[in-house]
């Protein structure tokens, strides 16, 4: 049966490679890829569900393909299949088919109707990967696969100015979630100290045995999932993402952020929750999230007079019922109320231009008919809701504010860090470094613990800066791929790391950083004006760099398309369990790069670009 | 040049309200709602200059891109579409001393830089750079939220606590509250509080010298087209919104104005230095001359070669007109349809379909201007062209429903536990019959009947009596005498007074496609973005009254009690048409109309299938009524962003005699009003349809063609991302502003060449007659709209420039000399 799992994660990979390699003139061509790729793993979906019903409906997990294995660190690959994955698999099998089926003729004509269909099979092969992880490190990859997807499809119309920013917002959230799950993997690592799966944590009492030894672990194992399943599922403080994800073409939006995306949050939950179940304090978390950003986010929709911030905020509220289902233990309600929201949103979605012929005329009568909760409360009080529901109760600015500009602050006291400092300072310190580090010896035994958060530190003083540099993208992007150096230093002081695995965690930075630099140079010699301060969109005229300085970005940030991804996993694994300070900053620094990145190609490559305004929409639109 | 424009605004460095405000408003988008969208010229500002001149400046001062790309224009030459004849002759009438040959090199191979300043948001971009603070992303999301929510008519279910006294006064009682602040500091509260809120006051903070208060409202407004054109258009139109909101531009721009205050203030505190002190010299005043820039030059050029290459075809074949068949033989049929040039390719396959059946054209709300009631209580809808203002009210009695064309899928179920019930149970529900829709789209509504019979249809209350008080001073139906001069007047508009058939079809047109916020504009242009069959029934109900018939006889139209009038409505997308009260006809006239019901069938399938033709997704080689089938799916189809092309391609207004045009092939390209000379000697009947065609005709063809040349900024883009925001417009995504003019699905396959209006009659009163309104003479004279004049008895073509007219001889030259 197992081999039946393999077949479905690969029948959208192939779609995806195949219709990658398509002439991007030839709709009817790319029409059909895409409809034979997902009415296949429609019908083999189906017949392998009813299957394995019909055999009893036991779990089945498949064995660990073991990639990277060193001591007691296994990096390997699991699947695993049961109801939650079923009703996963069946809910998304049938709205990919519903939509790209819908899209094969709703996108006729517009350009970019390949990169639709093909990022459209990578986000359902991102999606498969997720749902049929075995164990974290699996999960992690479709996890990975489907942030950037979210990215490249929100951004679809890459030359106006609302998408690219809003792409860049939503995939800010995203790594944030992305770190939950480093984090919890790091964690965890530490609390099993072996290789775990998914299948091993429903076994109730060796879960309990290591909970009772690591408790704190445990909590804080606990909490970064249900970071990262708030941050991914839209609910609060995270929530003001998914209607600003709404601006691709509608049938994208209605499979990703009405339906599938947006349930990820609740797929992790789901998936994770033997671990959780009998920690109190994490269910009445959950619960307490799930229940406010029910209450807040049905206030926020009932103002929203967009139709499709209306039904994001309607399905966030739905998600956050979910959650509190979840946390009351009711498995089967809450998969059959995922399922029913997804369907449901991804509906309404599809055919939200029909609101005008459907409401013209008939409003007044909804206006008699509706129950006003609103009438019971005193006009000031009722007032001031209102206007905090139109203003979505801050939460947008909230995520500027409290998340992303003290970043800012911190790169702007930065400000004297020019790119001749940088190679100043970097440079000899760096040496200095590694030569203690090889030599650790001639250093002071109390300094020695802290060498590593030290290096760190800097790595991510590095990562900051990057951020936070409005001119120069030469510096920014040299800026990265040192916090990669810091990095590897840091854990290197940790303990003897074999060189091995240090080439591994720094492959796709030697790869991808001098390919990245290249890139920008070559685009300098042709365009002249490239920079962080302003959106350049030369995708327009330079497609090949801008695919060749994608790929470098993927590479650097540690997506699964090079070994850095493995090497990431195995730089947490040589962060002991007692240095909560060093994960924090590795990690908070890896979110900061993979940021610093997406920013760098999207002011780079996307947006209204340096054309004259003749050519361009108004900014506001 | 551009004298008109300038006068109107005084010497810079002085600021006066009334006077920017009022110039703000001529140059926003006038797009009404959704609802009713009305065609209309993007560049109604620009009126008032020529029509290059006006390009040129619009180009400068906005940005805006209003020829097609150079080198379209050359592939268009080298495909033929634009021939040799036509751009010598183009070169020639601009620059008579110039040759061919000090063109040809500008022309075919000369590259040049597109120009990349405009005169719009120079001032305000100085808060970027002076002041490195991004005050539109700071301010655009509060203020597109605020004006939605208050303007909504219908998609938020808790709403805006509206304040009859209006915007501003609604803010301020909300900001009343003491909880929660529209703003994030104290000093922009405080202003709407106690102040009120003057602008001038508020840009003295902001700007702080008056004589860049202008430019300054001009960049701030442009930055956001839509909400500011629709806050003008309800300014401009009150009492016109389903629910009724008090908006004006004046307060948008106050709440505007306190939220830059309160961005600046929360970035720098209360100390800032206003603009004004930052920025040095500005010229203040974006209207100045423009110059015409080589490009524009050659453009221009291009352009009126393009025009006349497929005007000089049109004329071409007009002049080999076929002599008129005996006009007294016996008729099968008559058909009054709407000139629009979608009825035109159904016409003529009617008249190939039965040779002694005759068909008109005149604007499709039939010369009975109304609102119509559908249901007690019901809101008004305008059956009438956009600038008419009609007396009276019809209400409907008995009907289900008004508009049944959307398919019942739910879209309201966004509360907390509703929403839990609904998702569990209906969503799959709702999901499978979407993909019922994307295998077989069909509704209850679709059938395969090509011509269906709406007996009994729902009571109207068309005739006026004694007893019927005046409703919000609208007069419940007609009066007699008035129906018989309605009809009177548009049977002498069309000469259709003698020579009546037994029955006498009034075809109104609508459209009906699914999933499409921009609906309104599939449907008849001249009832207000509604459909027309209203009207029909309306005019058949009319023509059919014997005491009307009486009063007719009168007036000298002489109408057989035979004839019967039959109302009708042509779905333009389904190419369907459904009669209505057929129960009313006479036994004789139930024969006829059978055997015309066959016919009409007939006219249908190959109408469609002519259509078929532009459909990517359907098969050529069809027969005509599986091609009609596959034609009605489409417009059942929730996926389908092109249910039908609409007007694309429309290109050429023809006002006279259907013999002239009867028998060739226009490919949907014309608008055609019937008219006979002969009984109108002083253009009185002229001047009405001038009056009624040339807004409405000349309305679609540059709504069309600028959107097609500018479809970023005069545009609606592409459709797939819309977002419908209030029921007012559509907006890309949930934070973008909204988009008005014509998506790109509509216009893509349209060329852009203004209308050419041909006119059968003699010169002078055709001159005479343009002049008698101001406004009818701009669209000719300044060359918005092209007229040539056909002079009855020669046939020759006058064309009309300068004011005066100059004899046009088509020339038979079509092909291209070979490429020198």
């Amino acid at each position: 049966m197992t081999y039946f799992i393999i077949l479905l994660l690969l029948i959208p990979l192939a779609g995806f490679l195949i219709s990658l390699l398509s002439p991007s003139r030839n709709e009817g061509l790319i029409s059909r890829i895409v409809f034979i790729t997902t009415g296949l793993q429609l019908i083999i979906s189906l017949a392998f569900t009813a299957a394995w019903i019909l055999t009893g409906g036991q779990p089945l997990a498949s064995e660990s393909v073991v990639i990277f294995s060193s001591g007691s660190y296994e990096y390997g690959l699991d699947l695993y299949f049961d109801k939650i994955t079923s009703v996963f698999l069946l809910a998304g099998t049938i709205l990919t088919f519903l939509v790209t089926t819908y899209s094969r003729r709703y996108l006729h004509r517009e350009e970019g109707y390949k990169r639709f269909f093909y990022t459209i099979l990578l986000f359902y092969s991102g999606y498969n990967i997720t749902i049929f992880s075995g164990n974290f490190e699996t999960l992690f990859i479709g996890w990975e696969i489907l942030g950037i997807t979210s990215f490249l499809l929100i951004s679809f119309y890459r030359d106006r100015y609302l998408p690219v920013k809003n792409a860049v917002k939503v995939f800010s959230v995203y790594r944030l979630a992305d770190v939950g799950i480093l984090l919890a993997v790091w964690a965890s690592h530490h609390l099993w100290s072996s290789y775990i799966t998914f299948e091993k944590i429903s076994d109730y009492q060796m879960v309990q045995r290591q909970l009772q030894a690591h408790g704190l672990i445990g909590i804080a194992v606990s909490v970064m999932i249900v970071l990262a399943a708030a941050a991914k599922s839209a609910q609060l403080p995270f929530s003001s993402w998914l209607p600003r994800a709404m601006e691709g073409p509608t049938p994208s939006t209605a499979i990703f952020y009405g339906a599938l995306s947006a349930h990820m949050g609740v797929f992790l939950l789901l998936r994770t929750w033997p671990f959780w179940q009998h920690q109190p304090g994490i269910r009445l978390l959950i619960g307490v999230i799930g229940l406010s950003t029910g209450i807040v986010a049905t206030a926020i929709a009932r103002t929203q007079s967009s139709v499709k911030s209306q039904i994001a905020y309607a399905s966030i509220s739905q998600i956050g019922l979910i959650f509190v289902e979840i946390a009351a233990g009711l498995e089967n309600l809450a998969l059959l109320h995922f399922a029913g929201n997804a369907f449901l949103r991804a509906t309404q979605l599809l055919i939200s231009p029909s609101i005008v012929s459907q409401r013209i005329g008939e409003y007044r009568r909804v206006k008699e008919s509706s129950f006003n909760l609103e009438k019971w409360i005193p006009e000031r009080l009722r007032n001031g809701l209102y206007m905090l529901s139109l203003q979505e109760w801050g939460l947008d600015s909230f995520m500027y504010r409290y998340l992303w500009n003290p970043f800012k602050k911190v790169g702007g006291a930065l400000g004297f860090l020019t790119a001749r400092r940088v190679g100043l300072f970097f440079i000899p310190v760096y040496l200095t470094g590694a030569f203690f580090c090889f030599h650790q010896r001639y250093v002071p035994t109390e300094l020695r613990a802290w060498l590593p958060a030290a290096s760190s530190l800097l790595g991510l003083v590095m990562a900051i800066k990057s951020f936070s540099e409005r001119k120069n993208v030469w510096l920014s992007w040299i800026l990265i791929i040192t916090n990669h150096l810091w990095v590897a230093l840091a854990v290197s002081f940790n303990e003897r790391i074999p060189a091995g695995q240090l080439l591994l965690y720094l492959s796709g930075v030697i790869i991808a950083g001098p390919a990245g630099y290249w890139c920008l140079s070559r685009l300098r010699k042709l365009e002249r004006h490239i920079g962080l301060s302003q959106f350049h969109g030369h995708i327009q005229r330079h497609k090949r760099i801008g695919i060749v300085f994608f790929l470098s970005c993927l590479g650097l940030s540690g997506f699964p398309i090079t070994p850095t991804f493995i090497g990431e996993d195995l730089v947490f694994s040589h962060i002991h369990q007692n240095q909560v300070l060093l994960a924090f900053l590795v990690s908070l620094g890896c979110i900061i790069n993979g940021l610093s990145l997406i920013r760098i190609y999207a002011r780079v490559f996307l947006g209204p670009g340096m054309r004259s305004q003749y050519e361009l929409t108004y900014r506001s639109s | 040049m551009n004298a008109s424009i300038n006068d109107r605004r005084a010497e810079s460095g002085f600021y006066n309200e009334q006077e920017t405000l009022e110039l703000l408003r001529c140059f926003l988008p006038s797009q009404p709602p959704l609802k009713d969208f009305v065609h209309h010229n993007p560049l109604h500002g620009f009126q008032s200059l020529k029509f290059g001149d006006g390009l040129a400046s619009a180009s400068k001062i906005f940005g805006y891109q209003l020829y097609l790309p150079l080198e379209e224009y050359r592939s268009l030459y080298d495909s033929g579409r634009i021939n040799r004849y036509a751009l010598e002759q183009a070169i020639l009438e601009k620059y008579p001393d110039e040759g061919f040959e000090c063109w040809q090199e500008r022309l075919f191979s000369k590259q040049y830089e597109p120009h990349r300043h405009t005169r719009i948001g120079a001032l305000r971009s100085n808060w970027k750079r002076e002041y490195q603070i991004d005050i539109d992303s700071q301010t655009h999301p509060a203020l597109f939220r605020i004006l939605s929510g208050y303007l909504d008519q219908g998609i938020a279910t808790w709403r805006f606590p509206v304040s009859p006294a209006g915007f501003i006064s609604s803010l301020r009682k909300m900001e009343q509250n003491g909880l929660v602040s529209f703003f994030r500091r104290k000093r922009a509260s405080r202003l709407l509080l106690e102040t009120s809120c003057e602008i001038k006051d508020l840009l003295g903070i902001l700007v702080g010298r008056p004589a860049l208060y202008s430019q300054y409202l001009f960049d701030q407004q442009f930055a956001h087209p839509g909400w500011s054109g629709m806050a003008s258009w309800g300014e401009n139109n009150p009492g016109r919104l389903l629910q009724e909101r008090n908006i004006s531009l004046r307060e948008l721009i106050q709440l505007e104005l306190l939220l830059e205050i309160d961005a600046l203030d929360s970035r720098f505190g209360t100390t800032w230095q206003p603009l004004g002190k930052r920025v040095g010299m500005m010229s203040g005043d974006i209207f100045a001359p423009v110059e015409k820039t080589e490009l524009e030059l050659v453009l221009a050029i291009w352009q009126d070669a393009f025009e006349w290459s497929y005007y000089n075809h049109v004329l071409a074949t007009l002049s080999c007109r076929k002599d008129k068949d005996e006009r007294n033989s016996h008729r099968s049929s008559q058909s009054l349809f709407c000139l629009d040039d979608r009825s035109g390719s159904l016409r003529r396959h009617l008249e190939q379909a039965d040779p002694a059946c005759e068909t008109f054209g005149t604007p499709g709300f039939f010369g009975v201007p109304f609102f119509f009631q559908a249901e007690p209580g019901g809101n008004y809808t305008r059956q009438a062209p956009a600038q008419s203002k009609p007396e009276h009210v019809i209400k409907q009695i008995g009907a289900t429903q008004a508009r049944e064309n959307s398919l019942d899928l739910p879209l309201g179920t966004n509360s907390l536990f509703r929403g839990w019930l609904i998702s569990q149970t209906l969503g799959f529900w709702a999901t499978f019959r979407l993909l019922l829709n994307i295998f077989r789209p069909q509704s209850g509504l679709l059938t395969t009947e090509p011509v269906k019979e709406q007996k009994n249809a729902p009571w109207l209350s068309v005739e006026n009596s004694i007893s019927y008080p005046l409703e919000n001073g609208l007069q419940i139906g007609y009066t007699v005498p008035e129906m018989a001069d309605s009809v009177e007047s548009l049977l002498r508009s069309i000469d259709l007074t003698v020579d009546f058939a037994r029955v006498i079809y009034v075809i109104g047109h609508g459209a009906s496609s699914v999933n499409n916020p921009h609906y309104a504009a599939y449907d008849c242009g001249a009832c207000s973005g509604n459909p027309g069959g209203i009207n029909a029934r309306v005019f058949a109900w009319m023509a059919n009254h014997p005491k009307v018939r009486e009063l007719l006889d009168e007036h000298g139209i002489r109408i057989p009690d035979r004839t019967q009038f039959v109302g009708a409505l042509h779905d333009t997308t389904r190419d369907d048409i459904t009669f209505y009260d057929t129960q009313t006809l006479s036994s004789e006239n139930t024969h006829y109309h059978e055997i015309n019901r066959k016919v009409f069938i007939s006219a249908l399938d190959l109408n469609a299938k002519e259509r078929a033709g532009r459909f990517a997704s359907i098969d050529p080689n069809l027969t005509p009524e599986r091609a009609h089938q596959a034609v009605r799916s489409r417009s059942v189809s929730l996926f389908e962003p092109r249910p039908e092309l609409n007007h694309a391609t429309n290109a050429v207004c023809i006002v006279g005699h259907r013999d002239m045009s009867r028998g060739h092939f226009w490919d949907r390209r014309l608008f055609m009003n019937s008219y006979n000379y002969a009984g109108d000697p002083d253009g009185k009947v002229l001047y009405d349809i001038l009056n009624a065609a040339t807004p409405v005709c000349g309305g679609i063809n540059l709504e069309y063609f600028f959107s097609r040349t500018d479809n970023h900024r005069l545009g609606a883009g592409s459709k797939l991302p819309h977002n419908v925001v209030g029921l007012l417009g559509v907006a890309n995504g949930m934070e973008g502003d909204l988009r008005t003019g014509l998506p790109s699905q509509m216009t893509e396959l349209h060329d852009p060449v203004r209308l050419l209006m041909i006119v059968e009659h003699s010169p002078s009163v055709v001159s005479a007659v343009i002049g008698r309104s101001e406004k009818l003479r701009e669209w000719f004279a300044n060359q918005w709209v092209h007229l040539v004049v056909i002079e009855p008895g020669s046939g020759t073509f006058l064309r009309f420039k300068d004011d005066r007219f100059e004899v046009y001889s088509p020339s038979a030259y079509h092909e291209n000399a070979v490429e020198p």
